[in-house]
């Protein structure tokens, strides 16, 4: 029930509750042998989300990809497409396309016969087969690579042409395995928007898988965090952070303090806490103020990192922003005694 | 006192050593400096050892082609001439022989291909690790075994009271005479053949990455499509490198139409060893022997037309 009404949540915020249900699993589970790969995972994908699927390797968000694909079969379970139920379906009965984590390129196709295998397959006539393959090129920006081969394509090329061999056959849904995870993190990162700004053109559903939570938070209309196998909780990027729905996700989801008090568990975040010296005031009021000694200061340059030990013991991670240069003061704190102090307000309980 | 003559040894092999190792440091830095002599210094053995083995064989085989033997002294004339290769293919009987050992080279090849495909493709995809041990052993036992002695176990299966009408009869069925026939070569050959169609088509398709197959798919690619599109045109190395094998294997071998062939299929092979051994016209022989490496060439050289190497 909680993961349902979360949802619904989800959707609102994002504004995509009008949107139909393009993709729909219901009860899906799958065993290799013995190990449970996905245990009865339901999840909705609305018209045009941005919909990712979160969580450490081994926790079923890829096989839940590849089950959607039509690559494995549920041994339990729908999958519906568009309104159709499509879990008996091979892939290539399936209105999906698939950008993989490895390219999957044809290495003996240049990169245009690449992007129209799937056309040509379908029998699109010539003419308009060539046009939409230059169109896919354009929009990945590699108009120029069209002779080429995959091996002579940079990384972060190939991952284009991948891209518009999906996107060129216009699916319902694209799906999307991990597709930025062999990529160095400038390039990731410029991939991250470029993702974005392609699914603005062409309007398509987003169906992306990743073990990077900050790529998930960054992209994703609404975010499906997957554990051993179930989906813990369903919301929007600031839901999934900001409302963690248990430990792990509030551990797996950016780094969070755990505090306990009074017999029940909250989530503070680490860049809600403000640190002072002793004697100093807050500059805001209304803060709750607790005395701490610093174990640990992490310099990382954009930020300082500080481990502090509270007066209960509870050890705690807090940020502090580096505003001026002089940052020696702050990197050789350990061991010096502080204020932390946080508003009420950012406590989260877990329940 | 004993120790004496035991530590002025030591110190003289130390210093001996010190020597060895010095000099050994100097060679290894100059071939750090220069890979180009370190390449060259690997490369000459063998490179020689191919030069004179090979090539130079070759080339002899090739100018003796040109000339003749005197037929009443059976001595060589070394006169250029191209009277071998008129002879050859002036005559129907050679004619007749070289297609036959093309063609059956070709039959051999083709059937060895479509045999090996699907086994190589299933070791590869389907077969679980221990099946896979298992079709190794059983594709590479047969060739453990002396190659005369399988051909003398076709002959015996081939035989008029042999194993394949046993068995026919136990059937049900009429016997069937097929020793000595052509056919009974092109089982033989490709049977003979087959582990070196196997192993390289083995090696090219599991070189191909799984998600390849399943982009096709994905791509609304059939099997049959994805086959012909994708598997297969990444495999072709591999069928090449073990068509050159079955095809050159059978277009030199020489025994099994001795022992299966019966009369009137002889090979080039055959004519080529009753030229050197009981005519005792070498240079004729030499230059029915080129046929197979023309022809080798040819085949190479279409192959790599088609692309077959490009993805190597």
């Amino acid at each position: 029930m909680n993961g349902i009404v979360q949802q619904q949540v989800g959707t609102e915020e994002a504004g995509l509750a009008e949107e139909p249900v393009i993709v729909r699993v219901s009860g899906v589970k799958k065993k290799y042998r013995d190990v449970t790969a996905v245990d009865h995972v339901d999840l909705e994908v609305r018209r045009g989300e941005f919909y990712t699927l979160l969580g450490p390797s081994g926790s079923g968000k890829t096989t839940t990809l590849r089950l959607i694909a039509g690559f494995e079969k549920p041994d339990q379970g729908l999958i519906e497409l568009n309104g159709a139920d499509v879990t008996k379906l091979p892939p290539y009965d399936r209105d999906i396309n698939t950008v993989f984590q490895d390219y999957a390129l044809f290495p003996h196709m240049s990169v245009a016969e690449n992007v129209a295998y799937g056309l040509q397959t379908k029998g699109v006539p010539k003419d308009e087969c060539k046009e939409r393959v230059i169109e896919a090129l354009r929009m990945v920006r590699l108009q120029n690579f069209g002779e080429r081969k995959p091996a002579e394509l940079s990384g972060g090329q190939r991952q284009r042409v991948g891209l518009a061999r999906a996107i060129v056959n216009r699916p319902k849904v694209l799906l999307l395995d991990e597709p930025l995870g062999a990529l160095d993190l400038k390039l990731r990162q410029e991939m991250q928007s470029e993702l974005k700004r392609i699914q603005a053109e062409v309007k398509i559903t987003f169906l992306y898988v990743t073990h990077d939570q900050e790529e998930a938070l960054t992209m994703s209309d609404r975010i499906a965090i997957f554990n051993h196998g179930r989906i813990v909780q369903i919301g929007t990027p600031t839901d999934v952070y900001e409302k963690p729905a248990d430990a792990f996700i509030a551990s797996f989801v950016g780094t969070s303090n755990i505090l306990h008090r009074h017999g029940k568990r909250f989530v503070l975040r680490p860049e809600k806490i403000r640190i002072a010296p002793l004697g100093q005031l807050f500059d805001e009021a209304g803060l709750h103020v607790e005395d701490g000694r610093i174990l640990e200061a992490i310099y990382v340059g954009m930020f300082t990192r500080y481990v502090v030990a509270l007066a209960d013991g509870t050890e705690v991670t807090a940020v502090r922003q580096n505003f001026d240069r002089t940052t020696a003061r702050f990197r050789d704190a350990a061991g010096t005694t502080v204020q932390v102090a946080w508003r009420p307000d950012n406590l989260f309980e877990l329940q | 006192m004993n120790d004496r003559p035991h530590t002025v040894s030591v110190s003289t092999s130390d210093r001996l050593s010190a020597v060895l190792s010095g000099a050994v440091r100097r060679v290894s830095v100059i071939l750090w400096r220069k890979p180009g002599l370190s390449a060259g210094l690997l490369l000459a053995p063998p490179l020689g050892w191919f030069l004179l083995i090979y090539i130079a064989a070759l080339a002899a085989l090739f100018i003796s082609a040109f000339w003749t033997t005197d037929s009443f002294t059976g001595e060589i004339d070394r006169t250029w001439t191209l009277s071998n290769f008129q002879a050859i293919f002036g005559s129907e009987t050679y004619r007749l022989i070289a297609l036959r050992t093309i063609f059956m080279a070709a039959a051999v090849t083709i059937t060895d291909v479509i045999l090996a495909f699907p086994f190589a493709y299933f070791m590869v995809r389907l077969a679980s690790q221990r099946q896979r041990v298992a079709l190794f052993t059983l594709v590479l036992v047969p060739l453990w075994s002396s190659y005369l002695a399988r051909v003398y176990a076709w002959r015996l299966i081939f035989a008029h009271e042999g194993v394949l009408n046993w068995v026919l009869h136990g059937l049900g069925f009429q016997s069937i005479e097929i020793g000595y026939t052509n056919w009974a070569m092109w089982i033989v050959f490709s049977y003979i053949w087959l582990p070196f169609m196997i192993m390289p088509i083995y090696a090219a398709l599991e070189r191909i990455p799984y998600s390849l197959f399943e982009a096709s798919l994905d791509l609304g690619a059939k099997a049959w499509r994805t086959f012909f599109k994708v598997i297969l045109p990444l495999a072709m190395p591999g069928v090449v490198a073990g068509s050159i094998f079955s095809f050159s294997l059978t277009l030199g071998d020489y025994i099994t139409p001795v022992l299966v062939g019966g009369p009137g299929s002889d090979f080039i092979g055959n004519v080529v060893y009753a030229n050197v051994g009981i005519a005792n016209n070498v240079p004729f022989a030499a230059a029915y022997a080129s046929i197979p490496l023309v022809v080798m060439g040819l085949y190479l050289m279409a192959a790599r037309r088609s692309g077959a190497f490009d993805v190597m």
